[in-house]
């Protein structure tokens, strides 16, 4: 770990300028902490051995304490600087990686690790306090501070200035050396706590599941071992730093020691005198004090650092920005061919195949086995996951782009899109948003009139209009408001709410009973009639009665598999039929 | 009602003693501290009389002891308390995720995930600062203060008194007015906290819908606006902890200056020695420096105080379902299930199921039919034990509330829409039905499951972890991950919440017929929507609004003519999916004809 890590500054901008302040600040208190040593030795010798009166040292105590109040004066606007100026840091960074993640998308690290993110989102640069906060500033005062001290005591006695001047360079010495043996452990720590907040929303996520399967309590045993390996790895890390704090307290000591021992013996045979010894003596520890303390709190801003690593990691992601063309206004063809869709983390690619033109005004049907890719087709359409193979191409009244030269936000502006496992969330994060914020994430301007149409278009309007707080009954996760069947439809009226050019749909009708499908089948046939292009992913006959066009995504041995239960169709239908459902 | 810090340090009490240990270490170190720059006062004053230098070795070898014993001690106490504060961590995160289980899941409706995230995560985590930054900063402080203050009496007496004045300030009138004057700001840290991790949670589940509708800017913005309310909290504890650096550097000047005007008298007329000066001096520099912290410690308990509350707002929180004092066992052999106008309902403003009444003998297998938000899922919630119900559930004689909710699972098992999968391996997930099972019958679950193929095809079969996959795993696979789990159970009655969902056609039709089998000898109770393939089941519940409105065999419901007869009418003219899909060719579009 690099003691000053210029990402940090490039990512917070806000810090150059706490920095700048730090650096006026320190040297405010180098001159005062010199001055009260002088006065304080000047006082205590002239009482001690020159036998002066109260009124003799009267001004030189008001002035003792004139520099205490200042310090405190200046201790108050850096404390409250510091923390202004760590405050600015967090969020700007909290801003930059939230912006990131929701840019990765669904194929980012927000949907591989939600609970992993969200700590490091959170805690992970709340940790930052400590690097923003105590050390950088502690720091700048390590740097400006012992040199202070050193010019001063060289005016003073040069044998004390040559002991410190050889001493003091040990500690940052040291301090890297720690901080090279500590690297591994802090990153260790730091994906311990990862791991506890991962598996924690884990658990929360699948409590009711626990439940059902008498799991629930038997947890409590996976909490400890968890906790105790939390505690053993920060206990690691802890140990290291606090012995190091040791070290460099017993190194600070052992070098004032040295110059005390020293002063003392010269004294006493004579060589130096009182005043000078006993100001060399108060003033050699202020010139280790910053340092120790920078050692310390160096320790301190080590899980933060650990966590920036990560937010480091995450924020050089690239992002699928696709290109800058806006596609003019009109109605869209999209003509896909021998698409290709592979993840880096798996053998097989995720959409083999795909070569079908989906033109303006038509439902185009995509079928096929579970797991075959078809959500994949959908994700790459959206921008989300890149073409690995074959090419997607838009074309507006003949005209046509690529669409990975496309400008993405502008394209998904014209998409209305239902994913196959919607989350209803409003912009405002609410903990559970009214129908009407989450219908409305899009586009919050729209009228009532719109937000019932597109309630009207989904089937569920008349079930909303009879529940007593209509729009602005509250969506809960666990179901006791809302049944899976109606927050399916409330999803299509989002993705049905503002008009769009194209219409990607994920199984719009998963979840619904009969009338409630024939609803639906025909809000999708209207979009088509009205000149959208309607690419729709069905498991049912319904919504493929009313397609144009049908393509079947499916991995390539699954058409044997399909072979297999076509000749045995007879028979299978016969068992299905005969026992059961 | 317990105040929250006081039952936050019950749940983590457990570590008392090694946390005594501490404090003790602690004071030992501070106590050093405070001799030591006392001793190099008197040993730079003696030298400066210029005694022969055996007269100074005492205190030279003192002042090397006391460094050490400093340095040391603090290590010392550091390593005995963090360790501590860590042990009674896992105890009362324990503690709360014991009060999360009884609650779940119909109790937790009014928390969000990622609030309960932060309650067992932050709120818990919160409580190291009880004992690390609240407790033995205290019981050093006054230890120390006590003892130093008592040598400077016995010193020059005058000193003594008014160093104590000052030093009483320090410890209660500099924290109190520093804790009053960020009180409210500490109290709202961590909801404001719990808050801004909340909405980043949601943020993140939502992540592709909030991508792909343009709402990226709008959820930042949101994120901003709570990052703005937590960065005027620390302004303002900031300001607080600054006024009580200030007044601690004043009052520490105060004493210094006060020991001054004191003692040099005291020298000049011979009260005290000469070289006693920098020792009276000296000390109250010292120990001021160790009382400097308190402020701090002020702010730590206000803000903990916060995370207290919230973590007793789930101990407080009331389940839905009370469990029986003196449980009713439940008989080995199931002998039926009877529903005797039965009524029910998740929140008091929800609507409620009504009058229900059916029966259910073993080996039955019974359809709950209706449209979504008919009431079906809160029948399934109060036969697992979820939800209280008025009128009678009686299983094999047996009142369902008289019975222990975890031995009334052990008995009825349920594949629920929102089953979730663990970010573990897919054995583990399937494991957790019966955690005895061997490799060979968690393998045959998936199998049975349909799953056999796919996970042949996994890179280390059914080890395979599903988190490091995740877009990889697709809905219909999940739900297929459930239902194997599930069959490892081998639960007596099995409530099937729409199986086959997300599936399509085919696999679908396959999988019915496989859980067929696999659930031959199990009494089935099958939520669903479609109606496609129910005329082989025994019976066929037709609920509208809450009500039962029809029940009977197909062919009686179909007779009757009511919302049944007409959807199965819609749905039969259908073609059949497993026809169609064979027929097509892989990933070309094809005009339906």
């Amino acid at each position: 770990m690099k003691p000053l890590d210029p990402r940090l500054m490039r990512y917070a901008r806000s810090t150059r300028g706490f920095i700048g302040l730090a650096v006026v600040l320190g040297v405010i208190t180098a001159v005062l902490v010199i001055a009260q040593a002088r006065l304080l030795s000047d006082v205590i010798v002239s009482v001690t051995s020159e036998g002066a009166s109260w009124s003799d040292v009267r001004d030189a105590v008001v002035a003792v304490a004139a520099i205490f109040a200042t310090r405190a004066v200046i201790a108050w606007l850096a404390e409250v600087a510091a923390v202004r100026a760590s405050a600015r840091a967090k969020q700007q960074l909290r801003e930059a990686t939230l912006t990131h993640v929701l840019a990765l998308g669904p194929a980012g690290p927000g949907a591989h690790s939600p609970g992993e993110t969200a700590a490091l989102i959170t805690r992970g640069i709340d940790a930052l306090d400590g690097y923003y906060a105590r050390y950088l500033p502690q720091l700048v005062l390590a740097v400006i501070v012992p040199v202070a001290v050193l010019m001063t005591v060289l005016g003073q006695d040069l044998l004390s200035t040559l002991i410190i001047a050889v001493t003091l360079p040990l500690i940052p010495v040291f301090m890297i050396l720690i901080g090279m043996y500590t690297k591994s452990q802090v990153d260790r720590q730091w994906s311990t706590l990862a791991l506890l907040s991962g598996h924690f929303l884990d658990l929360v996520s699948g409590l009711p599941t626990l439940k059902i399967f008498g799991r629930a309590k038997s947890q409590v045993e996976a909490i400890r071992a968890i906790g105790d390996r939390y505690r053993s790895t920060t206990m690691g890390v802890l140990r290291v730093s606090f012995l190091s704090s040791l070290a460099l307290e017993l190194l600070a000591t052992l070098s004032v020691a040295l110059v005390a021992v020293s002063v003392g013996i010269r004294l006493a045979e004579g060589q130096i005198t009182y005043p000078v010894a006993l100001f060399v003596l108060l003033l050699a520890p202020e010139a280790y004090l910053p340092l120790r303390l920078v050692g310390q709190h160096f320790h301190a801003a080590a899980e933060g650092l650990g966590a920036a690593d990560r937010l480091f990691t995450i924020l050089e992601l690239p992002v699928p920005v696709g290109g800058s063309v806006v596609l003019p206004d009109g109605r869209i063809r999209i003509v896909v061919s021998d698409l290709q869709v592979s993840y880096p983390q798996r053998p097989e690619p995720a959409l083999d195949t795909a070569t079908f033109t989906a033109e303006p005004g038509t439902v185009t049907a995509i079928v096929g086995g579970s797991g075959g890719g078809k959500s994949t087709l959908i994700n790459a359409l959206l921008g989300f996951a890149s073409a690995t193979g074959g090419t997607v191409h838009l074309e507006v009244d003949g005209m046509g782009t690529n669409l990975d030269e496309v400008d993405l936000a502008q394209w998904r502006r014209r998409i209305a899109w239902l994913p196959q496992r919607a989350h209803l969330a409003g912009s405002d994060l609410p903990d559970s948003p009214t129908v009407v914020d989450a219908i409305t994430l899009r586009d919050a301007t729209v009228s009532e009139d719109e937000v019932w149409r597109a309630l009207t278009d989904a089937g569920i309007a008349a079930e909303i209009r009879a529940m007593p707080d209509g729009l602005h009954t509250r969506l809960r996760a666990d179901g006791s408001g809302l049944s899976v069947g109606q927050m399916q439809r409330l999803s299509l009226a989002r993705a049905l709410l503002t008009p769009a050019d194209v219409v990607l749909l994920d199984e719009p009708t998963a979840a619904l009973d009969p009338s409630s499908e024939e609803a639906v089948v025909a809000a999708v046939r209207r979009l088509a009639q009205a000149g959208a292009t309607v690419v729709v992913v069905a498991h049912r006959p319904a919504l493929v009665e009313i397609a144009d066009q049908v393509v079947r995504i499916d991995r390539p041995r699954a058409q044997n598999v399909a072979a297999d239960f076509d000749a045995n169709l007879p028979a299978a239908a016969e068992t299905i039929r005969g026992v059961g459902w | 009602m317990v105040s929250p810090v006081r039952s936050l340090w019950q749940a983590m009490s457990a570590q008392r003693r090694l946390l005594t240990l501490a404090a003790l270490l602690g004071a030992i170190a501070s106590l050093s501290a405070v001799a030591l720059l006392g001793t190099s006062g008197w040993l730079i004053s003696t030298a400066a009389e210029m005694p022969p230098v055996l007269t100074l070795t005492v205190a030279a070898v003192m002042v090397r002891f006391l460094a050490l014993s400093r340095a040391i001690f603090r290590y010392g106490e550091r390593l005995v308390g963090h360790d501590a504060a860590f042990r009674g961590l896992t105890g009362l995160r324990v503690t709360v995720y014991t009060n999360l289980e009884r609650l779940a899941p119909t109790g937790l409706a009014a928390f969000g995930r990622g609030d309960l995230l932060t309650r067992l995560v932050a709120d818990v985590d919160a409580a190291l600062d009880l004992p690390l930054r609240v407790i033995l900063p205290w019981v050093q402080a006054v230890l120390v203060a006590g003892v130093t203050v008592a040598f400077l009496g016995w010193l020059l007496p005058v000193s003594g008194i008014v160093i104590g004045v000052l030093a009483v300030f320090a410890l209660a009138v500099t924290p109190w007015i520093v804790a009053m004057t960020a009180r409210a700001a500490e109290a709202r840290m961590a909801p404001a906290k719990a808050e801004l991790s909340a909405a980043v949670v949601r943020a993140l589940d939502a992540t592709p819908e909030i991508t792909a509708f343009g709402a990226a800017a709008a959820v930042t913005g949101r994120i901003h606006h709570l990052d703005d309310g937590l960065t005027r909290l620390s302004a303002r504890e900031s300001f607080a902890l600054g006024l009580g650096g200030g007044i601690g550097i004043v009052v520490q000047g105060a004493a210094v200056t006060a020991a001054l005007v004191l003692a040099v008298p005291a020298v000049i007329d011979g009260r005290i020695g000469p070289v006693w000066l920098a020792v009276v001096a000296l000390l109250p520099l010292a120990l001021f420096d160790i009382l400097a912290g308190l402020p701090a410690s002020a702010l730590a308990y206000q803000r903990l105080r916060g995370s207290a509350v919230r973590i007793q707002e789930i101990e407080m929180t009331p389940s839905l379902v009370v469990e029986p004092t003196a449980p009713v066992a439940l008989p080995h052999a199931f002998t039926g299930l009877e529903l005797v106008d039965m009524s029910a309902r998740w929140t008091a403003d929800a609507a409620a199921i009504e009058g229900i009444s059916v029966a259910v003998p073993p080996g039955a297998r019974v359809a709950i039919v209706g449209p979504s938000g008919s009431g079906k899922s809160t029948l399934a919630a109060v036969l697992m034990g979820f939800l209280p119900y008025a009128g009678s559930v009686r299983l094999s004689g047996v009142e369902v509330r008289d019975a222990d909710g975890d031995a009334l699972r052990q008995q009825v098992g349920m594949l629920s829409q929102l089953a979730h999968i663990f970010d573990t391996s897919i054995a583990d997930n399937v494991r957790l039905g019966n955690p005895q099972a061997s490799d060979d019958d968690v393998s045959m679950a998936l199998a049975q499951a349909q799953l056999g193929e796919w996970i042949s095809s996994l890179p280390h079969g059914m080890d395979t972890t599903v988190g490091s996959f995740g877009v990889a795993v697709s809905g219909g696979e999940r739900q297929r991950i459930a239902l194997a789990r599930l069959l490892l159970a081998r639960r007596e009655i099995v409530i099937l919440d729409e199986p086959t969902e997300h599936l399509d056609g085919p696999t679908a039709d396959a999988l019915a017929a496989t859980m067929s089998t696999a659930l031959q000898d199990a009494t089935v109770l099958l939520i669903t929507h479609r109606l496609i393939g129910l005329e082989g089941v025994d019976r066929i519940v037709e609920l509208q609004a809450g009500r039962i409105v029809a029940q009977g065999s197909h062919d009686e419901l179909l007779a009757a003519g009511g919302w049944y007869a007409q959807q199965w009418g819609l749905e039969s003219e259908r073609a059949d999916m497993s026809l169609l899909l064979p027929s097509l060719p892989i990933g070309r579009g094809v005009p339906r004809t």
